[in-house]
């Protein structure tokens, strides 16, 4: 059930498209309005995420450590899993955000009869991840052309590489079917795995149900009601150059495409997508594990209530006296 | 409590899928061994903590304040501008669950709430309500909810079922350290006097005395000089006892237990035979009796205030530099807090190792040395003699302790010193050791014994990897660093694999240490003959 309302809401936003461009030919709004509202909320989104967590302090040094500290010269550190120069850090959260190190680590825990905990090695989530998140930048980066004249040349490789089996005309893109077979995965695991389904919330649900609106009207439009990709470059190019122009004739599939992309753009900056920005911020993995090394400041330490030696000390001096401990004021 | 307990079997009948009903239709049952008894009302009043009273998180009335709502809210927003960590750690979970099946406690219970998304979504519902806009605006369909008593009740509930061991970060991709909401929520809850025994009392005591145990000063000579005499009816050697020695070159600190409780007490020789032995000019103090800190189970502020003593008594003493004993989250408050709660150090000196020179560049700012760093300089530059096979009587394993482990990464000395001082080592499976460490069970304040239920399930894990190295290659010995180990493993081990002993790694090495002028040793510290 938790997956029946954001499902609505993804038919919903797309009945509106389809009423308003497709009844109403409100093709200027859908065409340049709303999208560069979306544009615009996005990035303002993003901007104000991301200063707020700028501006958060970090007071403590709290890296998390997965491997041996750096101490005595004989021992081998381990500068990748506790970092203890910028190096080190950079290394670790390339690994991070490129390969999902962090994933890959994961393992599965079985309770067998006896009482036995038997660990297996899960590494499915690590590959979901990976190629949902490597083919959706692919697919990002091949949409370039639409918004550049001339194409630059590696967008063109890109385009020649991911379409390299040339099956069908145009060619089907690998990275299509890997993203459709990896969103399958990611949704299939929330309904399935009983702990999965447990966590789940409605806007996990309805960002998947989103993408999955974005990539089958993409690959609608290019494979079954084929649009006229030269006025679609006529009206990217046209909002990019902030000279909009809504040219005639682009089918109604396309508006479907743009206006779910406008709505994901608008909600990244609200949802859960912003880990995307987050993970660079995270303390746990961008900070040095040199505590002991270099001093770490809290910009808003206070002083505290304290006990003092002295306080202590009359406290328990009579008995310290008779135990023979030495005191600082014998009186 | 011990008659209610349930044999192992039944306790092991643990359904790891999660009811059909979703988890915020549910509210907890204060199960009776499963959480922790509130502070008594006069360790609430000798640290001035909010809303004193008496009361049990059984009661239905929990008498908080009229406006206690206020009071968390503002208390959220508080921590929300002064951790980024908080922020951000609420904002950008994607609930993908590969935290899900890390937690001890989630494995030991099958309780979802105890998934470590589950348990930060608990305090992430409440942030999306008040604090987001999508939460204010669609509630429930964006993941917020109300904050009412119940709620209140279930972060006890809950964030006291967290031992803030940080093995879900380990495998989170955005590093997310439930820990850290862990600690928020455990503040929150004390602004309206949510808190409990095993957390104040300790920290009352630690405050007024200097140790957990509230041990006095003179207690405190005494009970070392039993230490020291014992020492000598083993060895034949009587050991010198320096306490607030001014001038010392070092200053040691270790957690109160060792000097109190079994098997600690062995640790403690161990200590005594070790510095007596290299000739270390040092001191204890009777004031910084404890580097244990049981403020940080609190709040930032408590931890801030028991750590300042430290410092404050290096200083006063004139000592060069810290060295610090077999503990656990002492050494997360000293490697992650102390120089930024109390630095900077700068009244003390690099540290070097007397003995042999090293100078150990990796605490130069906090000056302030574990001692598996120090005593693995010793054994590396052949400054001790040995005798391992007087540990022949073990064969031995090693429990990487959460905090040394996931907050230092102190993973390779130990295991050097274990590997010279002993001739029979064998490593429990991989994902169960180093930064994959399962905790005790017992760790952040949960050590009391009206949870002893939820101990033993926590402790699942760890005691069944223990049981594997048991059976696969006979071990009957776990070393560790860390006090609240030392207390909770007997227990848990004694309930899921008998048989098997706990140890501190420098009883072992105090076993192995061949001291000039010892008459000959007949036992181990323990007192039992050596060898088989």
């Amino acid at each position: 059930m938790k997956a029946f309302y954001p499902f609505l809401a993804v038919i919903s936003l797309l009945s509106i498209a389809y009423a308003g461009v497709g009844i109403f030919g409100m093709y200027a709004l859908f065409g340049a309005v709303i999208p560069y509202t979306a544009f615009l909320l996005f990035i303002c989104g993003i901007i104000y995420r991301v200063i707020v967590w700028a501006k958060t302090p970090q007071p403590f040094c709290i890296p998390t450590v997965c491997g041996q500290q750096k101490s005595l010269p004989w021992i081998k550190a381990d500068n990748i899993e506790s970092p203890y120069t910028r190096a080190g850090v950079i290394g670790r959260m390339a690994l991070e955000v490129l390969l999902f190190r962090s994933l890959f680590r994961n393992d599965r825990v079985e309770l067998r009869d006896g009482g036995r905990l038997v660990f297996s090695g899960n590494k499915f989530l690590w590959l979901g991840g990976l190629l949902f998140h490597w083919s959706l930048l692919f697919i990002l980066m091949k949409h370039l052309r639409f918004f550049t004249e001339p194409i630059p040349a590696f967008v063109l490789f890109l385009q020649g590489v991911d379409g390299i089996f040339e099956l069908t005309i145009p060619a089907l893109f690998i990275t299509d079917g890997l993203i459709i077979v990896a969103l399958t995965y990611l949704f299939l695991r929330r309904v399935i795995y009983p702990q999965i389904r447990y966590i789940s919330i409605p806007s996990d649900y309805f960002t998947l149900f989103l993408i999955a609106g974005i990539v089958s009207t993409g690959i609608l439009m290019r494979h079954i009601f084929k649009v006229d990709l030269l006025e679609i470059k006529r009206l990217s190019l046209g909002l990019v150059s902030f000279h909009p122009v809504v040219p005639p004739g682009i089918r109604l599939a396309f508006y479907l495409h743009l206006f779910l992309v406008s709505v994901f753009l608008a909600y990244l900056p609200v949802s859960k997508i912003i880990h995307m920005a987050g993970v660079f911020f995270s303390p746990t993995r961008n900070q040095m594990n040199n505590n002991r090394m270099v001093r770490h400041v809290n910009p808003w330490n206070y002083p505290v209530k304290l006990h003092t030696y002295e306080e202590w000390e009359n406290d328990f001096r009579d008995a310290m006296k008779e135990a023979g401990l030495p005191l600082e004021k014998n009186e | 409590m011990a008659e209610e307990l349930k044999k192992p079997d039944d306790l092991l009948d643990i359904n790891l899928s999660p009811p059909a009903q979703g988890w915020m239709e549910t509210t907890p049952t204060f199960r009776k061994g499963t959480y922790c008894y509130s502070a008594p009302l006069k360790h609430q009043q000798y640290l001035e903590l909010p809303n004193q009273r008496e009361w049990q998180p059984h009661d239905a009335d929990w008498k908080l304040p009229a406006n206690w709502k206020e009071i968390i809210l503002d208390g959220m927003e508080k921590l929300l501008k002064k951790h980024r960590s908080f922020r951000l750690f609420l904002d950008i979970c994607v609930r993908c669950g590969a935290c899900a099946d890390k937690c001890h406690f989630f494995i030991g219970s099958g309780d979802p709430k105890n998934m470590p998304v589950l348990r930060a979504e608990l305090l992430r519902s409440v942030y999306r309500r008040y604090f987001t806009l999508g939460g204010k605006l669609f509630g429930k369909l964006a993941g917020g909810r109300e904050l009412t008593v119940d709620v209140l009740k279930e972060w006890f509930y809950y964030f006291f079922q967290c031992t803030e061991c940080r093995r879900c970060s380990v495998y989170c991709p955005f590093g997310i350290d439930t820990c850290e909401i862990t600690m928020m929520a455990r503040e929150l809850l004390n602004l309206v006097g949510c808190n409990i025994q095993w957390v104040i009392e300790p920290a009352s005591n630690c405050f007024r005395t200097g140790n957990h145990l509230g041990v006095p000063p003179h207690a405190f000579k005494k009970t070392l000089e039993f230490a020291v005499d014992e020492i000598e009816d083993l060895t034949g050697i009587r050991v010198d006892l320096p306490i607030n020695k001014k001038g010392a070159e070092i200053l040691f600190i270790a957690p109160s237990a060792d000097y109190f409780a079994s098997p600690h007490w062995f640790t403690l020789l161990g200590y005594l035979m070790l510095f007596h032995e290299i000739g270390l000019d040092y001191t204890w103090s009777a004031y910084a009796s404890e580097g244990g800190n049981f403020g940080l189970f609190h709040s930032m502020e408590l931890a801030k205030r028991l750590n300042d003593k430290i410092y404050a008594e290096a200083k006063r003493l004139g000592v060069k530099w810290i060295l610090g004993g077999e503990c656990g989250h002492m050494w997360r408050t000293i490697h992650q807090y102390m120089d930024t709660f109390n630095g900077p150090a700068d009244f003390l000196e690099e540290p070097v190792s007397p003995i042999t020179g090293t100078r150990f560049e990796n605490t130069k700012s906090t000056k302030m040395v574990h001692i598996a760093e120090f005593t693995a300089d010793l054994i590396k530059h052949n400054k001790l003699k040995l005798a391992p096979h007087r540990n022949d009587k073990w064969k031995v394993t090693f429990h990487d302790s959460c905090n040394p482990a996931r907050a230092m990464g102190l993973f390779e000395e130990p295991r050097f010193i274990i590997n010279n001082v002993c001739n029979s080592f064998y490593e429990m499976p991989e994902n169960t050791i180093k930064e994959r460490t399962f905790c005790c069970g017992s760790g952040a304040g949960l050590g009391a014994d009206e949870n002893i239920e939820m101990r033993l399930r926590g402790g699942f894990p760890r005691a069944n990897a223990v049981k594997y190295v048991k059976e696969t290659y006979g071990v009957n010995m776990v070393a560790c660093m860390c006090a609240i180990d030392k207390a909770s493993l007997p227990p848990l081990f004694e309930y899921w694999v008998p048989g098997v002993e706990v140890a501190g790694v420098h009883e072992l090495v105090g076993n192995a240490l061949v001291m000039k002028g010892e008459t000959e040793r007949k036992t181990n510290l323990r007192g039992e003959p050596l060898g088989e």
